[in-house]
C-alpha cells in the first residue's frame, strides 16, 4: 500500500527548542484525558459527565480552588523530594513513607510532647516543621546508606520501607496514642495548627471556609530553595553531574557515595515536612491514611514538570484536583488511571525530544519509497 | 507453630512470588527491567477473578488473566524497546496504569464469589510422611505446576539454544544482534512472557491461594517483593523459586506467631497485646531488604550480578559497549 508521504526519523543533533518540553507534557496531559475517557466510555460512564463533574469539584467556586490547593500543597513538597533525587538518577520511591515519617516526628512534639504544650505557635510550628524534616531524612538516610555503601537497589529498599513506615504510625496510632480506643491521637491544641485563610474570617468574611494553610507557602519556599540549589549552588552542580554523567563526576573527584546519602535525605526532608504540613494544616493530628498516596503522585508530578521546581508547583494543582475529584467520583481508581496515563504519555513522549519526526511529502516521498523498493 | 502446616502453606503462598519473580528474572535477562510486576499482577488478579465470575471457569479466568498483563506488559515494551524511554520511570507507569485499570474494571467485584481452582493430593506421593501432607496434598494445581515450572524455566535459560539468545540479548545485543538474533522482537517477547507470569501470579492469588478481590489489598505489596526476590535470587530461577517458597513460609510463621499463649517458655507479647502485631507484620517488607542486602553483597564479592545490559535500551547502529 502506497501512502502519498512517509514518516521521517532522525535523530535531533541540535538543542531541543525551549517550548518543546512544557509542550509534550500539555500534550500528554491531555492524551491522557483522551484515552481515560476511552475507558470510562468503554465501561459505560459518560467521560463528558465525569470530568464536567471534575471541573466543578475542583475549580468551580473559590471553596473548591482551595480544596485543591490544600491536597496540592503535600504534592508540591513531595513532587520537589522526587526532584531533588530524581535529578541525581536516585529513584527514592519512598517519599510516602518519608511523609509518614515525618508526620510521626511533627507529631513527638506536641505528643509526647517535647515541648511545653502552652508554647506560643512561633515556637511549636517550626519545631514540628524541623522535626517533620528530620523524621523523613531518617527514614530517607537508611536507604541512602545501603546504596552507597553495599549498592543496593534503593528502588526497592524505599518502597519497603513506605509499608513499614506505615505499620509504625499505625502502632502509635491504635495503641500508644489512641484517643480512647479510637484509631487516631487526639486532636491537637489550637497553638499546634497551620494558620488557615478561614482563621481570618471575622476580618474578611470573604475567607470564611477557605481553608487553605501555610503549608503551601512552605512548598513555595521549597521550590524556591531546591531551584536555587540545584541551579545555583556548587552541590547542585554536583547533583547534576552525577545524574548526567556519573564517570564524569567521578573523575572530577566528586563523592558519589556521600552525595547519594546527602540527596536520599534532602529528598527525604522535603518529603517529611509535606507529612507535617499535612498533619498540622488539614487533619490535626496523626492518624491512619493521612496519604491517599502523595509519594507516588509525587513521582509523576516531578516527571510531567520534566524536574523543574516550579514546573512542580503548577503539576501539583492539577494533580491536587485529581485527587478532590477521584475522592467524589465513582468508580474509585479513575485518578489513579489518568494518572498512569499521564505519566506513560510523558515519557513516550520523550522521544519526540530525543528524535525529530517529519512528515515527507511530493518528490523527496517519491525518493524515499523509490530507494526502499 | 505446626512446622508441617507452615511449610504447606509457604508452599502455596510462595507459588504466588515464583511467578511472578521469575516473569520478572525471564525480562530482565533479556535486558528489561519492568517496575511494574504489582500492577500486572493486579490485573491478573482482578481479570482472573471477574472472567471466572462471569464465564464459570477458573481456567479460561488464568488464561484471560495471563492475556491482560501479558499485553499491559506490551506497553512498556513499547515504550521502553522501541521509544528507549527510562526503564524505571516507565515500569512505575505501569504500576500506576495497571492499579488504575484493576480498580477501575474491578469495581463491584468485592465480595462476589468466583468459582476458583480446586486443591487436590498426588495419590502415591502424598502419602510420604512429613513429605507428603506438606507438599502433596490439598494443594492447588498451579502449586505443583510451580514445582516443576522453575526447574525448567532454569533448564530453559542454561541448556537450550533459545535461551543462549535470551542470556546474549541481555548481555551483550550488539554482539547478538550481529550473529542475527533479532534483539528488538526477543526482547518484545520476554518483556510480554514476564508480563503472563505476573498475571498469572495475580490470578494464583485471587483463585485459589487467598481467593477473592480486595482492591489493591490484594497484592499488597508482593509484586515489588518479587522484584526484590529476583536480585536477591542473583537472575537465577531456581534460587527465586526457593526464596519464594522461603518468603511465603515466613509470611506463614509470622501469622501463626500470633496465635499462642507461650513461646519457647516466654509469655507471647503478642498475646497480652495484639499491637504488636504490627512491627511483626513489618517482617517480610524488612526481609526483603535484608535479602538485598545480601544478593548485593553476594554480587559485589563474586563481580557478577545483574545482567550487563539491564535497563539499557539497545539502539542498533551505535556503538553500544
Amino acid at each position: 500500500m502506497a501512502l502519498p508521504f512517509s514518516v521521517a526519523v532522525e535523530k535531533r543533533t541540535e538543542d531541543v527548542p525551549r517550548w518543546m518540553p512544557a509542550l509534550t507534557s500539555v500534550g500528554s496531559v491531555v492524551l491522557a484525558f483522551v484515552f481515560s475517557a476511552l475507558v470510562l466510555w468503554l465501561i459505560g460512564v459518560n467521560p463528558v459527565q465525569v470530568y464536567s463533574f471534575f471541573l466543578r469539584a475542583t475549580f468551580g467556586s473559590w471553596a473548591a480552588f482551595s480544596d485543591t490547593m490544600v491536597k496540592a500543597t503535600p504534592l508540591i513538597l513531595v513532587g520537589l523530594a522526587c526532584t531533588v533525587a530524581f535529578k541525581m538518577k536516585l529513584w527514592n520511591i519512598g517519599a510516602e513513607g518519608q511523609f509518614y515519617m515525618g508526620a510521626f516526628f511533627a507529631s513527638l512534639v506536641v505528643l509526647v510532647p517535647l515541648l511545653p504544650t502552652n508554647s506560643p505557635p512561633a515556637v511549636l510550628i517550626p519545631a514540628m516543621a524541623l522535626m517533620g524534616m528530620v523524621g523523613g531524612a531518617v527514614w530517607g538516610f537508611f536507604p541512602g546508606v545501603l546504596k552507597a555503601r553495599f549498592g543496593v537497589n534503593e528502588i526497592i529498599t524505599t518502597l519497603m520501607l513506605n509499608y513499614v513506615a506505615i505499620l509504625w504510625n499505625n502502632f502509635w496510632i491504635f495503641d500508644r496514642w489512641s484517643d480512647a480506643g479510637f484509631q487516631m491521637t487526639p486532636t491537637f491544641e489550637r497553638n499546634s495548627w497551620l494558620p488557615r485563610l478561614s482563621d481570618y474570617a471575622r476580618t474578611y468574611p470573604a475567607f470564611s471556609g477557605i481553608t487553605l494553610h501555610l503549608g503551601v507557602i512552605f512548598g513555595i519556599l521549597a521550590a524556591i530553595v531546591v531551584w536555587w540549589v540545584m541551579q545555583r549552588s556548587r552541590w547542585g552542580y554536583e547533583i547534576r553531574l552525577i545524574g548526567d554523567n556519573p564517570q564524569a563526576a567521578r573523575y572530577a573527584g566528586i563523592n558519589i557515595a556521600r552525595n547519594i546519602v546527602l540527596v536520599m535525605m534532602f529528598s527525604g526532608a522535603l518529603a517529611g515536612l509535606a507529612g507535617m504540613s499535612e498533619i498540622s494544616g488539614v487533619v490535626h493530628r496523626l492518624q491512619e491514611r493521612i496519604s491517599p498516596g502523595y509519594g507516588f503522585t509525587g513521582i509523576i508530578v516531578a516527571w510531567l514538570a520534566k524536574l523543574n521546581p516550579f514546573g512542580v508547583i503548577l503539576v501539583s494543582i492539577l494533580f491536587g484536583a485529581l485527587i478532590v475529584a477521584g475522592r467524589e467520583v465513582q468508580p474509585s481508581g479513575i485518578a489513579q488511571l489518568i494518572q498512569g496515563f499521564v505519566l506513560f504519555a510523558v515519557i513516550s513522549s520523550d522521544v519526540l525530544l530525543r528524535y525529530k519526526i517529519h512528515i515527507v511529502r511530493g518528490a523527496d516521498h517519491t525518493a524515499a519509497v523509490g530507494e526502499s523498493a | 507453630m505446626n512446622l508441617e502446616i507452615i511449610l504447606h502453606a509457604g508452599l502455596a503462598t510462595g507459588t504466588i512470588l515464583l511467578f511472578a519473580a521469575i516473569g520478572e528474572v525471564l525480562a530482565e535477562r533479556a535486558g528489561v527491567l519492568n517496575l511494574g510486576v504489582e500492577g500486572m499482577m493486579l490485573l491478573g488478579a482482578m481479570t482472573g477473578f471477574s472472567v471466572s465470575l462471569a464465564t464459570g471457569n477458573p481456567w479460561f479466568g488464568v488464561a484471560m488473566a495471563m492475556l491482560a498483563a501479558g499485553l499491559l506488559s506490551l506497553t512498556h515494551a513499547v515504550v521502553t524497546i522501541s521509544f528507549q524511554a527510562d526503564q524505571v520511570v516507565s515500569g512505575l507507569s505501569l504500576t500506576f496504569l495497571g492499579t488504575g485499570l484493576a480498580l477501575v474494571l474491578g469495581n463491584g467485584l468485592t465480595g462476589q464469589n468466583a468459582a476458583l481452582i480446586p486443591n487436590f493430593d498426588i495419590a502415591g506421593l502424598a502419602a510420604i510422611p512429613f513429605v507428603g501432607p506438606a507438599f502433596f496434598k490439598d494443594h492447588s494445581p498451579l502449586v505443583y505446576i510451580g514445582y516443576i515450572f522453575a526447574p525448567l524455566v532454569w533448564l530453559y535459560i542454561e541448556k537450550t539454544r533459545p535461551g543462549m539468545h535470551l542470556r546474549a540479548i541481555g548481555e551483550k545485543p550488539v554482539a547478538a544482534d550481529t550473529m542475527g538474533v533479532n534483539v528488538y522482537a526477543l526482547r518484545y517477547f520476554y518483556v510480554f512472557v514476564g508480563g503472563c507470569l505476573a498475571g498469572l501470579a495475580g490470578a494464583t492469588i485471587s483463585l485459589s491461594v487467598s481467593p477473592g478481590w480486595y482492591s489493591a489489598q490484594t497484592t499488597s505489596g508482593q509484586g515489588w517483593i518479587a522484584i526484590g526476590l529476583v536480585i536477591f535470587a542473583q537472575w537465577n530461577p531456581l534460587r527465586a523459586a526457593l526464596g519464594a517458597y522461603l518468603f511465603g513460609a515466613l509470611r506463614r510463621a509470622i501469622l501463626d506467631l500470633q496465635g499462642p499463649r507461650m513461646i519457647l517458655g516466654f509469655t507471647n507479647p503478642l498475646f497480652i497485646n495484639s499491637n504488636f502485631g504490627f512491627f511483626l507484620q513489618m517482617a517480610p517488607y524488612l526481609l526483603t531488604i535484608l535479602a538485598l542486602v545480601i544478593g548485593s553483597r553476594a554480587a559485589m564479592r563474586k563481580r557478577l550480578g545483574a545482567p550487563a545490559a539491564l535497563g539499557e535500551p539497545y539502539i542498533r547502529g551505535e556503538r553500544g559497549l
